[in-house]
């Protein structure tokens, strides 16, 4: 493999993906560096589960270059970008008859030997995931038997169990009420700041990534509107100008966005 | 009170002395006095090995297809091997020649070749998509396999009388055999498909979760999807051949494996290796014995014996697991 030419441990450049007849991305171009904890957001239809698919290797890119840790994607297998990435599909789980256990149990797909049932590092490591994820209390539960924000839990304690450098998430928060959402949010920014995780979560929920303090990537009509800090993706020309209808941006009295209201002022 | 079901592996062991049961009834129910050594030898040991080999194959490919697409009514003939098997065989016994090779007879020969044109049209139709895509196979599948069904019956049709009957026969699948020859010609398909579903247990396990979820955590879908569909045509091909399309075995004993021993395939292919082996010789045994000196066609025993002993251990399971929650 060539020496690590591309900065960031995800970089993407000018990326193009069809689907079907419909140019879903026309050269999209990012990096994200180790450590970062990123928000994707952007109107319905501009891109962002594709943006995820094309990352993960689901949807191949028409043109353009995706790179993880500096080598191109085509260059990894499936089972080395399981490796480096890891993927919390946006809340389902509904028909998984799995115990959480087990379920967990199947993110150590890429660790384990053929035959080998699960070894005490394993068990150690599920273990540990749940109790990171606060889900070790239902363990011997089926994981259709539980509730949204129970789930959506027991899914990012799946993805932990991979032992991926980044964690990809597709609308965390949605379906959740509002406990849940901070509850979620309150885990990843732990898992980012204690345990390094790089998190880049697509979401519609701007507020709470403002909230949070992340980085934001919003995508309109497939490019790239804005990157940066969310402080300053909340403000309405910039709010307007990605998803084409006015806000109203509340102030925090101690300084800072608080949270934008969509609509007629 | 929480009933806590019994572990996996006790289940599994039951299930093997389940089969050694079956196994043994097989052999010794109504074994006449006279010619015993013969009868046993020649007769009764041979259609329990086909037998064995037979439900365990089908059981276990019944199982991997619900899971590769991720659909509680698969069954080891939803991508028409069995129709193009069937195929073969019928128009060979519709045609004027007899031929025979490898030892196999002509009918077998000729639902083998059945089976692999099927196979290859599936697998050819599928590749014409971007992507070896489940949805596609499945339509691949279930098209073929109602052409393959119809130009049966066509043939069935323009047949005389006696043909008709044959053809009509073979369809509802037995295991009347005579000598081991038939146990060896299907042994190597059995054992490919069966190592093949065995050792793929944990991509199951992922992909009855998802395929995207499965890819995510680093199976290699695609290729394992395609592992999967030529070890059930495989042997799902190489048994019908010699046994006719058996129903039944294939949708039910997975299903009843998932009730007990739960969705890890860790668990559930051994117990549907050993469950639908242990089904297919009781109900060859009821298909002996039932109205004897007739034998009735096992093909009609299973769905038969299967459907009620599945609906009751289905409202069964509902009643203890309400039990659980209260």
């Amino acid at each position: 493999m060539p020496p690590e030419s591309v900065p960031g441990l995800v970089a993407i450049e000018r990326l193009v993906v069809r689907r079907g007849d419909r140019e879903v991305l026309h050269g999209v171009t990012f990096a994200v560096e180790r450590g970062a904890f990123l928000a994707i957001v952007g109107p319905n239809g501009a891109g962002k589960t594709t943006l995820l698919m094309a990352l993960l290797g689901l949807v191949r890119p028409d043109a353009g270059s995706i790179s993880l840790a500096g080598h191109p994607i085509q260059q990894y297998s499936r089972r080395d970008v399981a490796r480096l990435l890891s993927y919390v599909p946006q809340s389902d789980g509904r028909a998984v008859s799995f115990s959480v256990e087990e379920f967990v149990l199947l993110g150590r797909y890429t660790h384990r030997g053929r035959f080998a049932p699960p070894d005490r590092d394993d068990r150690r490591i599920v273990r540990d995931a749940m109790d990171l994820t606060g889900t070790r209390a239902f363990a011997e539960r089926a994981v259709s038997s539980l509730s949204a924000g129970e789930r959506q839990k027991v899914f990012i304690a799946a993805a932990l169990a991979q032992q991926a450098d980044v964690l990809l998430l597709d609308e965390p928060t949605a379906f959740l009420d509002p406990r849940h959402q901070l509850d979620t949010a309150a885990l990843l920014r732990d898992l980012n700041r204690t345990h390094g995780l790089t998190v880049l979560m697509v979401t519609h929920d701007f507020n709470l990534a403002a909230h949070c303090g992340l980085d934001v990537l919003a995508l309109r009509e497939g490019r790239v509107a804005y990157h940066g800090q969310a402080e300053t993706f909340l403000t309405s020309r910039v709010l307007e100008d990605v998803y084409g209808v006015p806000f109203e941006v509340l102030q925090r009295s101690a300084g800072g966005a608080w949270a934008a209201l969509g609509g007629n002022p | 009170m929480t009933r806590r079901a019994p572990p996996p592996q006790t289940l599994i062991a039951g299930m093997s002395l389940l089969l050694l049961a079956a196994i043994a009834g097989a052999l010794l129910i109504d074994l006449p006095r006279d010619g015993r050594h013969e009868i046993l030898w020649r007769i009764r040991v041979p259609r329990v090995c086909l037998g064995l080999l037979a439900g365990a194959t089908l059981a276990a490919s019944g199982m991997a297809f619900q899971a590769m697409f991720r659909n509680a009514l698969a069954t080891p003939y939803t991508l028409g091997v069995s129709s193009g098997a069937s195929l073969g065989a019928a128009l060979y016994m519709r045609a004027a020649f007899r031929v025979e090779a490898f030892g196999l007879d002509g009918v077998s020969l000729a639902a083998l070749a059945g089976a692999v044109l099927s196979t290859a049209l599936v697998y050819g139709l599928t590749r014409l998509g971007r992507a070896f895509s489940t949805a596609t196979l499945l339509l691949a599948g279930v098209a073929t396999s109602f052409s393959f069904t119809s130009l049966i019956l066509l043939t069935q049709y323009t047949s005389d009388v006696t043909t008709a009957f044959r053809v009509g026969r073979w369809l509802m699948g037995g295991l009347e055999v005579v000598g081991f020859e038939p146990v060896w010609q299907v042994l190597p398909f059995a054992v490919v498909g069966l190592v093949a579903v065995s050792i793929l247990g944990r991509e199951l396990d992922l992909l009855v979760v998802g395929e995207d979820l499965a890819a995510t955590r680093g199976v290699p879908v695609e290729h394992v999807k395609r592992l999967l569909f030529f070890a059930v045509s495989i042997m799902v091909g190489g048994v019908t051949a010699v046994c006719g399309p058996i129903g039944f075995v294939g949708l039910i004993v997975p299903h009843i494996g998932r009730l007990l021993v739960g969705g890890h395939h860790r668990f559930l292919a051994p117990f549907s290796v050993l469950g639908g082996a242990a089904f297919l010789v009781t109900c060859d045994t009821i298909a002996r014995v039932a109205i004897a000196p007739v034998e009735i066609p096992v093909g009609s025993i299973t769905a038969l014996v299967g459907g009620p002993f599945f609906l009751t251990l289905l409202l069964w399971g509902r009643a203890s697991r309400g039990l659980e929650a209260s």
